[in-house]
């Protein structure tokens, strides 16, 4: 059995995000890149599941769509252990543009995994529209998935609740939070070894994207939080009525 | 000149940051406060590798360079000294002394066991009698038939309990003063070793300092390192190394307490605006944060000689010196900067003040850095 895990590229979550000047893109400079912390949990999973499968699962491949400036992100996703990985050559524009690209390659897999969103568009698309492309069942909110034998149980998040889904291969998860403890951290061995590891280039295919971004806002400045002394109810609706203009 | 991290090398970092922000910070306060030895850590950064990261593959080690060791030290020394400096002991002293001086058996034997993490190792120099002035040691290694026999007592020894190897400095020739003494690898379980009790330290409390006492114990003549008379000479090679991880320790502990200031400086509030927007404070931060940079600067460019087989014996004490007294500045800043809450354990920065004393005085103090400099601009 052949895991394939989504790598989306993106900003390091502490970043101070900035426009470049026609705010037509964001700003690349200066940003530290990491894996999408989703796709982080999910490339975790797929190798304790691996280890404990005593040999059934053969490989732990990860996939990105992106110039050669995601590799770096890339070989730390070898670091923590992935066999070997895939770059399709080609910007991402859209959700359907990356996940027409990754179909092309995910076709040899049993399972695909990707995060349920990328913590920088967080449109949450790509693994629906992959299953599609595939042709084969997906199964979002994944919080948890188990191999024993050849049957494959995976936990998903509903309303109230969860749901255990019993899926035949080939699949795609759809992971969040819950998929496993912590992202694994490299160890040292896993760093040496990253830049022997397999990353194989792919040309891109004729895809259309569907969409295009036309231009990006920053959210308005926090305004500055008013304390209301609690004896003073006058003032607070004074406030929420005149100033808020919520009541 | 290329002031750019490999790839690997920032993620040496990262798994560091990661390890001691997801990890370290969950028990620290506590560890401190009563003195509890971090046993399950160790074993996890064994595992990572941190534990033997320069010694080379072949013995089982991370083959990583020292720019890479003192990026790690920074991190963890960031939230956690004394967990950083069983690190720094384990492989800027014991290991690398066996990796560069060691016989293969030696190797075979104890660094590969060291460098897996398996085992945790010491190094025993100090004295109650010599601490600085390393050439005056009492501790007695006599040669007999086919081992030496060892007596003596050795001092503030980092590792004492948890560690089972050590790395033992001790004259075997009186008269010929420091080209009489020799370094021995010691296994902490033969008979006739025994340990004073826990030091109650200021400071670094979850790491464990004992003296050692050994009677009439008995080292095989093969646990001597390199040639008859080579043990001064080792330690002091040795230490050379040792002050580029503690001043990574002295700059982590400082940009942990910088951290700690800026972090506060937003959040509290006084005279109706955040504290860091008042300019008695804001230059503080400011003032932190040059010094602190100026040490990293002074560390790494010390770990890039060492790296690059070029002598880092002057770069490594300035590197030490600077670093340990702007730590000592530094988070005196941050306690002044939390203020009264600065005076209480839960924010952290008192530790990190109580921290950063050592690195001024352990693997040579301030003063000796200052000698090493000085010799070195006087020497003719």
């Amino acid at each position: 059995m052949k895991i394939l895990i989504c790598l989306s590229n993106v900003p390091d979550t502490t970043t101070k995000i900035k426009l470049a000047g026609d705010n037509s893109a964001v700003e690349k400079a200066g940003v530290q890149w990491i894996i999408n912390p989703w796709d982080e949990l999910a490339l975790t999973r797929a190798l304790e599941l691996k280890e404990a499968s005593g040999g059934a699962i053969t490989s732990v491949t990860v996939v990105t769509v992106g110039g050669a400036d995601v590799e770096p992100t890339m070989r730390k996703g070898l670091a923590i252990g992935a066999d070997d990985a895939i770059r399709i050559d080609a910007e991402p524009k859209d959700a359907y543009y990356v996940a027409a690209q990754i179909a092309e390659v995910a076709k040899d897999f049993d399972i695909v995994m990707t995060g349920i969103e990328s913590s920088d568009y967080n449109s949450s698309a790509v693994g629906g529209m992959l299953s599609e492309f595939l042709n084969v069942p997906s199964v979002s909110s994944v919080s948890k998935m188990e191999i024993e034998g050849g049957d494959i149980n995976v936990t998903r998040e509903i309303d109230g609740g969860s749901e255990i889904v019993n899926v035949a291969t080939p699949f795609v998860a759809i992971v969040q939070k819950g998929i496993t403890k912590e992202p694994r951290i490299p160890a040292m061995r896993g760093i040496m070894m990253a830049r022997k590891k397999p990353l194989n280039v792919v040309a891109a295919a004729e895809v259309e994207a569907l969409t295009e971004f036309v231009s990006y806002e920053l959210p308005a400045a926090k305004a500055a939080c008013k304390m209301v002394d609690a004896e003073n109810v006058s003032e607070l609706v004074s406030l929420l009525k005149n100033e808020a203009k919520v009541l | 000149m290329d002031f750019n991290l490999s790839e690997e090398q920032i993620m040496i970092r990262q798994a560091a940051r990661d390890y001691a922000e997801r990890e370290l910070i969950q028990d620290v306060l506590e560890r401190d406060e009563k003195g509890i030895y971090p046993t399950q850590h160790i074993q996890n950064i064994a595992e990572l590798g941190f534990m033997g990261m320069m010694v080379d593959e072949q013995y089982d080690g991370g083959g990583m360079d020292t720019v890479s060791y003192v990026l790690a030290i920074e991190e963890f020394s960031k939230i956690d000294a004394a967990v950083s400096v069983i690190m720094s002991v384990q492989n800027s002293l014991v290991c690398y002394g066996i990796n560069k001086y060691g016989t293969d058996e030696q190797k075979e034997k104890y660094l590969k066991p060291l460098a897996r993490g398996e085992k945790v190792g010491a190094f025993l120099l100090s004295e109650p009698e010599a601490g600085s002035d390393a050439t005056s040691q009492s501790t007695t290694a006599i040669e007999m038939d086919d081992h030496y026999l060892l007596n003596g007592t050795k001092n503030w020894i980092t590792s004492a309990n948890y560690g089972s190897i050590y790395l033992v400095v001790a004259q075997t020739d009186a008269e010929k003063t420091h080209h009489g003494i020799n370094v021995f690898i010691v296994e902490k379980d033969s008979p006739g070793i025994s340990l004073g009790p826990k030091e109650d330290k200021m400071g670094m409390r979850s790491s464990d300092t004992h003296s050692v006492m050994f009677t009439d114990v008995k080292v095989p003549k093969e646990n001597r390192i390199g040639e008859d008379g080579f043990g001064f000479k080792f330690a002091m090679k040795t230490l050379e190394a040792g002050r580029i991880g503690i001043a990574a320790q002295a700059t982590g502990i400082a940009a942990g307490a910088l951290d700690r200031a800026i972090q506060y400086s937003k959040e509290r509030k006084t005279f109706g605006k955040p504290i860091g927007h008042h300019q008695a404070i804001a230059f503080k931060l400011a003032d932190m944060k040059v010094k602190i940079e100026a040490a990293r600067n002074f560390v790494l460019k010390a770990a890039w000689l060492k790296d690059n087989d070029r002598p880092f014996g002057v770069a490594g004490a300035m590197a030490k010196q600077y670093a340990a007294d702007m730590a000592m500045e530094v988070t005196t800043e941050a306690v002044q900067i939390f203020g009264g809450y600065g005076y209480v354990k839960e924010y952290h920065v008192e530790r990190l003040m109580r921290e950063a004393k050592l690195t001024q005085i352990y693997e040579g103090t301030s003063e000796i850095q200052k000698i090493v400099i000085s010799r070195d601009l006087l020497r003719d």
